[in-house]
């Protein structure tokens, strides 16, 4: 497909109405490239969270138009974007939102249920993100029974168990110590290598540090865009399981 | 898309079996309460119905009262006669008269008691033959000592598995034979085991026992197809104008229609029936009431998962759906278990009170169709809440 895969072109977001009105963009512009993985920081108010949301199709600009893969987005009708989100996105949040009292296999397969997949398709689907998470052992365990990285984890098996062209993250490494952290990003960025583009909202320099384009807001508009020109992190090949 | 939802319930509902049971409770009770007041209702009427129907269907029983002036005038042969041709549609019409006796046989002895019958009367009655033979006409005309026996005193002189029939059998000083045993006719109500009885011709009652030509009653079996009420009439103008009774006199005698009695008995706990099951009905509501109690409160404290499923990509449907889901299989599964226990219970009353239990299957299909409606109304509301939250903000909610 030609063009970037997502494209922003003066994308405002007004809350609220009359002398209560807030803008929180004011005519954001940005395109991400498929196979980048973006990292997306500001101080809070700056405007990132309501640009994440748009970009999930989770919340509509006020104005301005929202390309993804050449469709826009804007115009599309609260279904047709649910119908988006589940066919080419994945979500990895800082909570981790994870179903409580909800094994972690069964977990990854929500996503896959409403893809209307059949039972022994889908738990083998649902086994197959959680071993690429190296959750396999874990699939019986609750999110009760595992660690706040684990729960990452199975949470980015959910995320990645339909394929998904773009996966965006939330903060992910909010709620984990700093080993969990550097661990949950070396796996996003091995899954990047792989081919998935990401866009990861933090505010954390060294986890930004892992991406190829960090995009910095303030004020509802786009700082700046810094683009790494380092070599891949990891001396991967693409070739994982 | 059904399936999913269906799917997605089940697993909720497992996830917390106790709030599940608790909340289908109301549901439980309120179908176990309406079947089973429904079945005792139909338990009950079904045994008086058979109460009345051992008295003979379509029978008047006419006996005489103490009249205005405190006399107490009997019935007699005569008596019987005009009623038997003067009155349309009377098919049979006999006199009883009866006196306690002891029966013995063997030197086994037992109270029971001598009834003054013929055959006509053991039509009228409806009264059928277990063994033997009923009475010959030269046996009514004569009065001759034979006698037909009940079974509960077959059972209680003569032996087990040995025919009583042509065997002697003592009344007080009277000696008999026993040409027959009549078949049950089941107990009437308060009236003690009418199966504990000795039939004899009714002229040889009233001449070894009673010493008058007296009848206690008429039993008159007559045509269904006849109107009962225009019978009474005929009958009460027949019997006043044969006791002489002046205008404004009271009747001294009264007349029981079993077919009325059984109609009122039938429509009197039938209304109750329907009285007490509509009571029953309202815990059914309320119990639909605390599902969708249950299942708003449920709403608010998954808005987390509400929102994880929309922002995966469910559709709000699917999230109205799933909830409705929930809703009604909590109601389904709580109907079955109230038709369970509804059946326990109802099964258990009739058999502690003594009458035969009554499956309906109507109102069982009804009260289970009732409960999956509750739960696509009680459901509804809470489904249609869910479905309509921002994943945003259901996803911040703490």
């Amino acid at each position: 497909m030609a063009g970037p895969l997502i494209q922003l072109v003066g994308i405002t977001k007004t809350f609220g109405t009359g002398a209560a009105a807030f803008q929180a963009l004011k005519g954001v512009d940005m395109a991400i490239d498929r196979g980048d993985f973006v990292a997306v920081m500001g101080p809070s108010g700056s405007g990132k969270s309501t640009t994440m949301n748009i970009l999930g199709c989770l919340d509509q600009p006020t104005a301005g138009v929202f390309r993804f893969l050449g469709q826009e987005v804007q115009s599309l009708t609260k279904d047709q974007r649910s119908l988006l989100r589940r066919r080419y996105l994945g979500f990895v949040f800082q909570g981790f939102n994870l179903l409580a009292r909800t094994t972690a296999v069964e977990n990854v397969e929500l996503p896959l249920i409403y893809r209307g997949m059949g039972k022994t398709a889908r738990r083998a689907a649902a086994m197959r993100a959680l071993d690429r998470v190296g959750l396999g052992p874990w699939a019986d365990h609750t999110p009760a029974e595992l660690s706040g990285g684990q729960q990452q984890r199975v949470a980015i098996a959910r995320a990645l168990v339909t394929d998904p062209e773009v996966l965006l993250a939330d903060e992910p490494t909010g709620n984990l110590d700093s080993e969990r952290s550097v661990e949950i990003m070396k796996f996003l960025a091995e899954l990047n290598e792989q081919g998935i583009t990401i866009l990861m909202v933090t505010h954390e320099p060294e986890m930004a540090a892992f991406a190829k384009t960090i995009i910095h807001f303030k004020d509802g508009l786009v700082e700046n865009i810094e683009r790494s020109d380092r070599a891949p992190l990891l001396a991967v090949s693409g070739e994982h399981a | 898309m059904l399936g999913t939802s269906l799917l997605l319930a089940l697993r909720e509902i497992r996830r917390h079996i106790l709030r599940s049971f608790l909340t289908t409770l109301g549901i439980i009770i309120g179908v176990a309460a309406v079947i089973t007041m429904v079945s005792l209702g139909r338990s009950v009427t079904a045994n008086i119905s058979d109460q009345i129907s051992s008295l003979g269907s379509n029978v008047f029983f006419v006996f005489p009262i103490e009249g205005d002036r405190g006399q107490f005038r009997p019935f007699d042969e005569r008596d019987v006669t005009a009623v038997r041709e003067q009155i349309a549609g009377v098919k049979s019409v006999a006199g009883q008269v009866e006196a306690n006796v002891s029966a013995v046989h063997n030197g086994q002895d037992w109270d029971s008691k001598v009834e003054g019958v013929n055959n006509e009367f053991l039509d009228a009655r409806g009264i059928k033959m277990g063994e033997g033979r009923r009475f010959t006409e030269a046996e009514m005309e004569a009065g001759a000592n034979v006698c037909i026996i009940g079974p509960t005193v077959q059972e209680e002189i003569f032996l087990p598995r040995q025919s009583p029939i042509g065997e002697r059998l003592r009344l007080n000083n009277v000696d008999c034979q026993v040409i027959g045993v009549f078949a049950t006719r089941g107990a009437v109500g308060g009236n003690g085991d009418d199966d504990n009885s000795v039939l004899m011709p009714l002229t040889n009652v009233q001449r070894r026992f009673t010493g008058n030509d007296n009848i206690g009653y008429m039993a008159i079996s007559y045509d269904a197809s006849y109107d009962s009420v225009t019978m009474t009439k005929s009958l009460i103008d027949l019997i006043r104008e044969r006791r002489v009774l002046l205008d404004g006199q009271a009747n001294d005698f009264d007349i029981v229609d079993t077919a009325q009695i059984n109609e009122t008995v039938a429509s009197t706990v039938g209304t109750m029936t329907v009285m007490v099951a509509a009571i029953a009905a309202i815990s059914l509501v309320v119990g639909g009431v605390g599902i969708m109690n249950i299942m708003l409160v449920s709403v608010t404290e998954r808005t987390r998962e509400i929102g994880i499923r929309l922002a995966i990509g469910a559709l709000a449907r699917e999230v109205q759906l799933q909830f409705l889901t929930e809703a009604v299989v909590l109601c389904c599964f709580g109907g079955l278990m109230g038709i369970f226990l509804g059946f326990a219970l109802s099964y258990g009353l009739a058999g502690a009170l003594g009458f035969d239990f009554i499956f309906d299957p109507f109102i069982n299909v009804l009260s289970f169709v009732i409960s999956a409606l509750i739960g696509i109304v009680f459901g509804y509301f809470p489904a249609r809440r869910a479905s309509q939250l921002d994943p945003i903000e259901a996803l911040r909610h703490e």
